[in-house]
């Protein structure tokens, strides 16, 4: 390499340009997908700049969505987006611990592979026929069963009550972040699992050796162990709820307003563009859909960029103790 | 560049680069590497893993159509070295030599080298069986093809010929369309080695060809390279002194990025001059 | 022997959690599939792959929805998997070196990126100075930076596409492409199935790679061939069943994607397969009738629906069967 004599006279060898052409061209198309995220950032926020400079900051406050007198604001769709991802966190978050416990630690060996495979089927199937499914199958039987029965027990309660208001539709907000539960509920999983798997058998081992149960195994050792690589999991779980287009869109209800109860029908950003977008007339009505785009990847990038760190940290953390 | 052999400090240790010169006379009946033609000689090689300075001041002559051994404790810069004769470790940025290896008076570390000559010249067989995810024939033909245009006949005399000459040829001569990777341990490394020899090399780097081996796939390989040093200089670095003590007729032995002593095997192995040398010839490193 | 009891019973009911947890997820999935199968097998005829889609009240099938989702997943594929496949080579195997670019070559790239720039003023589509400026900004970077930084903001970039929700995907197509040439088409929702397409690749392409030992490349380069023969002849080889693996996955996660279609391809009620115009496709033309208020149309969703869940399941397990077999062979 260096510090021999001949290294001025480089000689330019057949299988050298051969090589440089071959490393020319991977970089180039690593670039292009870099210029491509650039791209998308930079016409995200072209094409919704008329809407930036009329509504400024103020659209991510506004809750009017009024396409004849032209005034938009983004509070309703990010309100809506924000409850529904919450609410299939809070259920997708303790059902995927429990499965990623069941796999990893108490299902029989034949029985591991099956089960993983058929939760992560659950990842497979298009986001379409949750829609579907959704709203002509589940959310009818709702409305007919569990609806009046929480409107009867639970309607009197303090904060309750007012979560669970409303005519038993069906649809609305809950019905959306229950589908959303359910769709992401293998993606948290497998990170979970994933993590749980690189526990040193020895560490585990020795809190068996010390009489402790399996929950206490779990709970004193794995989950200490692995926190930093669940919250990220948990994370990029939260990323793809936040994005969830179509089955949203069949279920949520579609209607732009705030409202305390979980059953009223309400929207997310992505429904909103779903719905809204090619019936979209006026520039400002465009721009006002593509700003909540460019809100809805920011939101994602955020979550994301978490998700990685912590991650990071986990694997940093991991690299120390070997 | 180019270098002549004559030059008279051929083993120098880093620790005492003056005195080492008239240290190393021959015992009566016992060759010096340095009184054989010289097939590559290293001079004043320093290797670097980014700032980890791990060759220190390199020096010595390899000689013709003889198998070196390079022995030395683990991490001792015994594998960097023989990574260095055919420039592999240019695979991994931050990794560098300076100084000189000269394989018959050309300066292969000069950046004028095409490197991909160079490596059809000096074949190089791993530790671990590295077969390739192809045919048993394929994997030989690989290498081949880089180098030399072969219609199909001659190919598959040359695959023959190098299996054979990797006394593997009765065993995978009815599978040659098999994959390399369902070889047993012992079959793939003798595969890889046939598939060095193909390319027709000069020299030969074998690093620590045996260790994950058992017992009789290394009496094979062993057999082997006995066989092999009639056409080609062979180097290997080992961590077995029975195996170096049987096989090589010179060892070199370093220590912590220098070079101890070097001399004919016999030596090394029943009157060390140094103490260091001794003291691991005797098992009293681990 | 109270606390110990104590705590049995703690675990016994955490364990039973656990057990329900994953019965509740399998429950799910039950009857997604059940209802999948009740409501759309008895609509699979032979009617649906060879009659076009029926206007409101008449009967009819899904055949140019169908070879409209054909086309469309093909081209993406074709345009996204070779540069998922080579971004993610040049990850893995470049992108550990720190090598700058020499000077002549950054040169070379920024009048690359002024030449698209130009040809944006030149044909007056404004948003090809984007990439052009992309390119030259790049280009600097890339004179500083060198390789291996290039690479950890490429794969940090990548991770950002590969979770970037689909609809703001469409979203960008749209503006970029259907905008600028007047009318959604085809090839405005390939480019947007391409564009899901290339981070799987990219992902599973470069995990794929850093699997194969570095001692299987020392003993190609050891033979004396040129690096880009090592990746393309020894190394691809020794990674393929896990590169397919990641190419099927996608084609599964595009065959199923709406969102990004609605407004690039959009639809159409007739015979095409000309990429240059609207282009029928089963997602959206599910989305359409599956909301509309006509039985015909309704029955045709669902076995759409059942369709596209059979092949994108079917696609997923043949992908696992595929990373069983390239798990066995190390």
């Amino acid at each position: 390499m260096d510090g021999s004599p001949a290294s001025a006279s480089r000689l330019k060898l057949p299988s050298d340009w051969q090589d440089r052409l071959f490393r020319g061209v991977t970089r180039l198309f690593a670039i292009l997908v870099l210029a491509t995220v650039i791209a998308i950032f930079v016409s995200l926020c072209v094409e919704a700049w008329p809407a930036i400079t009329k509504f400024g900051p103020g659209f991510l406050t506004n809750t009017s969505w009024n396409p004849v007198t032209e005034k938009f604001g983004a509070a309703a769709p990010i309100f809506g987006t924000l409850v529904t991802s919450i609410i299939a966190l809070i259920i997708a978050v303790p059902v995927s611990f429990g499965i990623a416990v069941f796999i990893t630690e108490l299902a029989p060996r034949w029985l591991k592979r099956p089960v993983g495979t058929a939760i992560e089927l659950l990842a497979a199937i298009p986001s379409i026929i949750y829609g579907m499914w959704g709203l002509f199958v589940f959310a009818p039987i709702f409305a007919d069963t569990a609806q009046p029965w929480i409107s009867d027990h639970f309607a009197d309660w303090p904060v309750i009550g007012r979560l669970v208001d409303g005519p038993p539709m069906g649809i609305g907000m809950f019905t959306a972040g229950l589908i959303l539960a359910i769709m992401i509920l293998p993606f948290i999983t497998a990170v979970m699992r994933d993590v749980f798997e690189v526990v040193p058998p020895v560490l585990k081992e020795s809190a068996y050796g010390l009489g402790a149960t399996t929950w206490e195994v779990v709970r004193g050792v794995v989950l200490p162990y692995t926190k930093v690589g669940v919250v990220g999991g948990v994370m990029l779980g939260l990323g793809r709820a936040l994005g969830e287009t179509m089955a949203v869109t069949f279920v949520v209800g579609n209607a732009h307003r705030i409202s305390a109860s979980l059953f009223m029908p309400g929207n997310t950003i992505s429904s909103t563009l779903a719905n809204e977008f090619t019936e979209a007339v006026g520039k400002l009505y465009t721009a006002s859909l593509i700003e909540l785009g460019l809100v809805l990847f920011f939101i994602t990038f955020i979550v994301l960029a978490l998700a990685k760190l912590l991650l990071i940290r986990l694997t940093a953390r991991e690299g120390a103790q070997h | 560049m180019t270098s002549d052999t004559t030059h008279s400090d051929v083993v120098r240790s880093g620790g005492e680069p003056t005195a080492a010169a008239s240290k190393f006379y021959p015992l009566p009946g016992n060759q010096s590497p340095a009184e054989l033609p010289a097939k590559i000689s290293v001079r004043d090689l320093n290797f670097y893993y980014g700032r980890n300075h791990v060759l220190h001041d390199i020096s010595l002559e390899i000689p013709e159509r003889k198998v070196t051994a390079f022995i030395g404790p683990s991490g001792c810069g015994k594998s960097t070295l023989l990574r260095c004769i055919n420039r592999v470790f240019e695979l991994y940025p931050g990794q560098k030599a300076t100084g000189e290896i000269n394989i018959d008076g050309a300066n292969i570390l000069s950046r004028s080298i095409d490197l991909n000559s160079l490596r059809a010249k000096v074949g190089m067989v791993f530790q671990k069986p590295t077969p390739f995810p192809m045919s048993i024939s394929e994997n030989i033909a690989f290498g081949v093809r880089m180098h030399e245009k072969l219609c199909r006949s001659e190919m598959s005399d040359r695959v023959e010929w190098a299996l054979r000459k990797a006394a593997l040829w009765d065993e995978v001569k009815d599978k040659l369309e098999y994959s390399g990777t369902a070889l047993s341990g012992g079959q793939q490394q003798r595969l890889c080695i046939a598939r060095g020899i193909a390319i027709k090399p000069q020299v030969l780097l074998l690093d620590e060809p045996a260790s994950a081996l058992d017992p009789i796939s290394t009496l094979k390989i062993e057999e082997l390279i006995n066989e092999l040093k009639t056409d080609y200089t062979i180097v290997i670095v080992t961590h077995n002194m029975q195996q170096a003590a049987r096989i090589s007729d010179f060892t070199a032995f370093l220590y912590l990025g220098k070079l101890i002593e070097y001399d004919d095997t016999n030596i090394i192995f029943t009157k060390p001059r140094f103490k260091d040398t001794e003291d691991y010839i005797t098992g009293r490193y681990g | 022997m109270k606390l110990y009891t104590r705590r049995k019973i703690r675990n016994a009911f955490w364990l039973v959690a656990s057990v329900l947890a994953t019965g509740f997820g399998l429950f799910w999935l039950i009857w997604l599939l059940w209802t999948l199968l009740a409501n759309g097998l008895p609509w699979i005829r032979l009617s649906l792959f060879t009659e076009i889609t029926p206007p409101p009240g008449s009967e009819g099938g899904l055949a140019n929805a169908i070879v409209g989702s054909l086309w469309m997943t093909g081209v993406g594929m074709l345009i996204g998997t070779p540069l998922g496949i080579l971004a993610g080579t040049f990850l893995s195997e470049f992108g550990r070196a720190s090598r700058s670019l020499s000077g002549r070559a950054t040169a070379l790239w920024a009048v690359f990126g002024l030449l698209v720039s130009l040809s944006g003023y030149l044909f007056d589509s404004g948003w090809l100075y984007v990439p052009g400026i992309a390119l030259i900004l790049v280009a600097g970077a890339m004179y500083l930076l060198g390789d291996a930084l290039i690479a950890s903001i490429v794969r940090f970039v990548n991770d950002i596409l590969l979770s970037a929700p689909s609809i703001v995907i469409g979203v960008f197509i749209y503006s970029v492409v259907v905008l600028q040439t007047g009318h959604f088409s085809g090839w405005a929702g390939a480019l947007a199935l391409a564009l899901i397409v290339i981070p799987v690749v990219l992902r599973t392409t470069e995990d794929m790679l850093r699997l194969v030992p570095d001692s299987m490349r020392e003993a190609a380069i050891a033979l004396g061939a040129p690096q880009w023969k090592v990746v393309v002849l020894v190394i691809y080889r020794a990674a393929r069943a896990g590169i397919l693996t990641g190419i099927l996955l996608a084609v599964a996660r595009i065959s199923g994607e709406t969102a990004p279609l609605l407004f690039t391809a959009l639809n159409n009620q007739f015979w095409s397969s000309h990429l240059g115009e609207p282009l029928a496709n089963l997602p959206v033309v599910i989305f359409q009738f599956a909301m509309s208020p006509y039985a015909g149309w309704q029955h045709l969703a669902w076995a759409g629906a059942l369709l596209i869940t059979g092949s994108v399941l079917l696609l997923n397990i043949i992908a696992r069967v595929l990373q069983r077999g390239r798990v066995q062979s190390y």
